[in-house]
Formats: C-alpha cells, sequence, structure tokens
C-alpha cells in the first residue's frame, strides 16, 4: 500500500505581477532566459517543503550594517524596517531573510565591480536576519548610491537593496530588490520596468516613515515582503 | 487572498556577498548520512553553450527514506540528522558546482502515486529575473519510468532532467542546465 499525502498547494498567481524570464531591454535575459513553456507542477511534498536555513549563527551586527568594521560607513545611515507576508496578510514568522548593497558611492565590495567609484573600508554591503513572531525584521545600513552598468547607453541601476528570502517552502523562495520613494532612475531602468503590472512595481518601492526615522541619527523607510500563501483548507474556508 | 507576492527580481551578478562565499552550502549530506553518496557536478550554460559564471544553483532534496527536513513533511519516518537536504553553490568560470550528498529516496507524490528520487532545483543570477525551477533525476534509475511529474513532460525533453553517471568515477553524476537553446533544460512553474 502507498502512503496517500494530501498536499495544501501554494496559490499561483496572476503572472502579471511577475517579470517575464525574457525582457529584451534587459540585455543579459536574451541568452538567459528559456524560451519555452514552462511545465506546470502539480505541487507535492518536495514543492511544499523547503529548507530550515541559517537560524544558528546570526550575529547581532548581521543586522546592522554599519557595525560590521572598526569604524562607520560613510553615507546616508537609514533603518529598513518591514514585514514579510503571505498572500492572505499572514505573518511569516522565523524566515531568513538576506540582504546586498552597493556603498554609498555605489560600489559593491566584489571582485567583478569595476566602477570608478571608491570602496569604503568600513562597509561590507550584505546583512543577514530572522523574521520575529510576527513576521518583523529591521536592518540598519547606509542608502546605497546609483551606479552605471552597460546594459545600453547611459545606464544607471537605480538606488537598491537585493532581498533573498526563504519562507517556509521549495515554492515560497524569492529574490527581489528594494527601491526607494522618488528615484528619478526607476522609469529608466529595465531591470524594475520587467514587472508588467504598475501596481506590482510600486511595492517593490519602499516608503519613507517618520515613524521609523530616529531623530539626530537615521532615516527609516518601511517595505514588506509578500510571499506565496496556501490555499485554504477546508476548514479555514 | 488579500495581495499577491511581491515581484521577483535579478540577483544580479554580485549575490556572492550575502548569499555563497562565505555562506555556501557545498554538503547537502554529510559524510554520515545514510545513503548512496554522490558528487553532483552540475553546470550552466547560456543560450549560446557558454558556460554561466555568475550563477548560483540551489539544491532541495529528502534523505535517503524519502522524508523532508522539513516540519511540513507528515510521514512517519525519521529524519536524518546528517542530511539537511539543502545546498547552494555560485557556479565557477567554467559554470561548475559541485555538490557532496547522497542519492534521496522516493517521495510520495499526489493520489497515491510515489515519485523517482529526485532533487529540487532553483537558478539565480544575472539576466535571470525570476527564480528558474527544475529537477534533477538520475539516468538509468527505473523508477523515473513511472514518475508523476515526468509524465507531464514531453518525452522527447525528459533527458535534459537527468544526471549522467560520470564512467570514469563511481559516485560522480554530471548536469547541466541550458538556460536557453537547442538543448533548453526543462523548467517547471512551481
Amino acid at each position: 500500500m502507498r502512503p496517500m499525502i494530501k498536499v495544501i498547494p501554494y496559490r499561483r498567481h496572476d503572472e502579471n505581477g511577475q517579470p517575464t524570464s525574457l525582457y529584451p531591454a534587459y540585455g543579459a535575459t536574451v541568452r538567459r532566459a528559456p524560451r519555452k513553456p514552462l511545465v506546470v507542477l502539480p505541487q507535492s511534498l518536495s514543492e511544499i517543503t523547503g529548507p530550515v536555513y541559517g537560524h544558528d549563527d546570526i550575529a547581532e551586527a548581521d543586522s546592522d550594517l554599519t557595525r560590521q568594521h572598526a569604524g562607520e560607513p560613510l553615507g546616508e545611515r537609514i533603518i529598513v524596517r518591514g514585514r514579510v507576508l503571505d498572500d492572505s496578510g499572514r505573518p511569516v514568522p522565523h524566515t531568513l531573510l538576506e540582504i546586498w548593497q552597493a556603498n554609498a558611492a555605489g560600489r559593491y565590495r566584489h571582485k567583478q565591480d569595476d566602477h570608478g567609484a571608491p570602496l569604503d573600508p568600513n562597509f561590507s554591503g550584505s546583512g543577514r536576519t530572522l523574521t520575529d513572531a510576527n513576521g518583523c525584521y529591521q536592518f540598519v545600513t547606509i542608502k546605497p548610491g546609483a551606479y552605471p552598468w552597460d546594459n545600453h547607453e547611459n545606464a544607471w541601476r537605480p538606488a537598491h537593496i537585493h532581498f533573498s528570502l526563504f519562507g517556509r517552502a521549495f515554492a515560497t523562495r524569492l529574490i527581489t530588490q528594494m527601491y526607494f520613494p522618488g528615484d528619478p532612475l526607476l522609469p529608466y531602468d529595465p531591470i524594475f520596468q520587467s514587472i508588467p503590472d504598475e501596481q506590482a512595481r510600486q511595492r517593490l518601492i519602499s516608503r519613507f516613515d517618520l515613524e521609523i526615522t530616529q531623530p539626530e541619527w537615521a532615516l527609516g523607510f518601511r517595505f514588506d515582503i509578500v510571499l506565496r500563501g496556501r490555499e485554504a483548507t477546508p476548514f479555514e474556508a | 487572498m488579500d495581495q499577491a507576492p511581491s515581484p521577483s527580481q535579478t540577483a544580479g551578478p554580485y549575490f556572492h556577498l550575502a548569499c555563497t562565499n562565505p555562506r555556501s552550502v557545498r554538503c547537502v549530506a554529510g559524510p554520515n548520512a545514510k545513503g548512496e553518496r554522490v558528487r553532483l557536478i552540475c553546470r550552466v550554460l547560456d543560450g549560446d553553450g557558454v558556460p554561466v559564471n555568475d550563477s548560483m544553483i540551489e539544491i532541495w532534496q529528502a534523505n535517503a527514506e524519502g522524508k523532508y527536513h522539513n516540519p511540513d513533511d507528515p510521514q512517519e519516518k525519521a529524519v536524518d540528522p546528517d542530511c539537511p537536504g539543502y545546498g547552494r553553490l555560485a557556479t565557477d568560470e567554467n559554470g561548475n558546482c559541485v555538490f557532496e550528498t547522497i542519492k534521496p529516496g522516493r517521495v510520495p507524490g499526489n493520489d497515491g502515486t510515489l515519485q523517482a528520487p529526485h532533487m529540487n532545483i532553483s537558478v539565480f543570477g544575472r539576466g535571470i529575473l525570476k527564480r528558474l525551477a527544475t529537477r534533477i533525476y538520475f539516468a538509468g534509475d527505473p523508477a523515473t519510468h513511472e514518475d508523476p511529474v515526468l509524465a507531464l513532460v514531453p518525452k522527447q525533453r525528459r533527458d535534459t532532467l537527468m544526471a549522467q553517471p560520470d564512467p570514469r568515477q563511481s559516485g560522480d553524476w554530471r548536469f547541466d542546465i541550458h538556460l536557453c537553446g537547442e538543448h533548453e533544460t526543462v523548467f517547471f512553474d512551481v
């Protein structure tokens, strides 16, 4: 007798809320985007489970990117705070967030980044934290600078912070980017513009928040992240 | 349902800063894990067959008994503490990365089916706007003939999901991921 396992799948959503894999204005997609249709996979145990990863070795300085070196990094100190929720608005507790970003001058501490802006000896540009029981997280960092890239003539990436999240399952894995309100580069950025739906794009733009802002110390930005949620069980409906 | 999930964006070329060095996870199953040892050599290629040196591969797999190390797996089987089942590595200048693991057991599918041994794979990187999900099966495993997911894949494309044993080194398996082009790997909408 084979076991009957009843799986409650994670919801599928309108594809206009996600970028298309092929977006020729972002040149690197042309040789890297699949052309054949995806095979729709009915979720099984393989997709509704996922790694329980990164809970053991998080230090306090991991979520404060301004305290990872002897001195303080240059730039505009910011607090990024938000919640990780599922698509029903339920918090996603105790899940890992990893971030990486350029320094205030728009330079990554990475051997492949040859932008002619200075490195900052007091800034590594990576952080990690877990959400709490209510799905809340906070990072302290500096506002990243915009930087040029070779996608097209006079191409500049808007200021952004990369976010990586796991959620509970293989199905909920997400890597995305957080942008800043009022950034004049957003209309010209093919990575941001690859998301067809205007409202969906807006959800990647953090909001300035005076309540998070600390007097005499740091500006506050709010950035909530929504992961896929599971379909309601008959008991919840 | 109140709101749609946040849109995905590319991991870009600098994900190493947070996700791999020094946070790489090469060992998906430790040396004491139960099961047949597998050294999995993955390679990522673009549509021109050029190795992709700035992508990240993640693995999620069950242990040798077909049990996932996760509380949402309700099977009454023991987890193997030596088999967390998760790995992630950046591809090198030749598009390669090498995981140390074991061959997973068979995991139940839906409707009373049983899946063939497989690994769940995510690919991220520059030029990849949203996670590419695929699976690795083991060529020659008779269970692949009754796998409910492979049955959904057109016959002529199933080979793209098969890791091949390396005849020169027992326990070595090779898996090429073709992001596009003539040999495009099957990717799934999970």
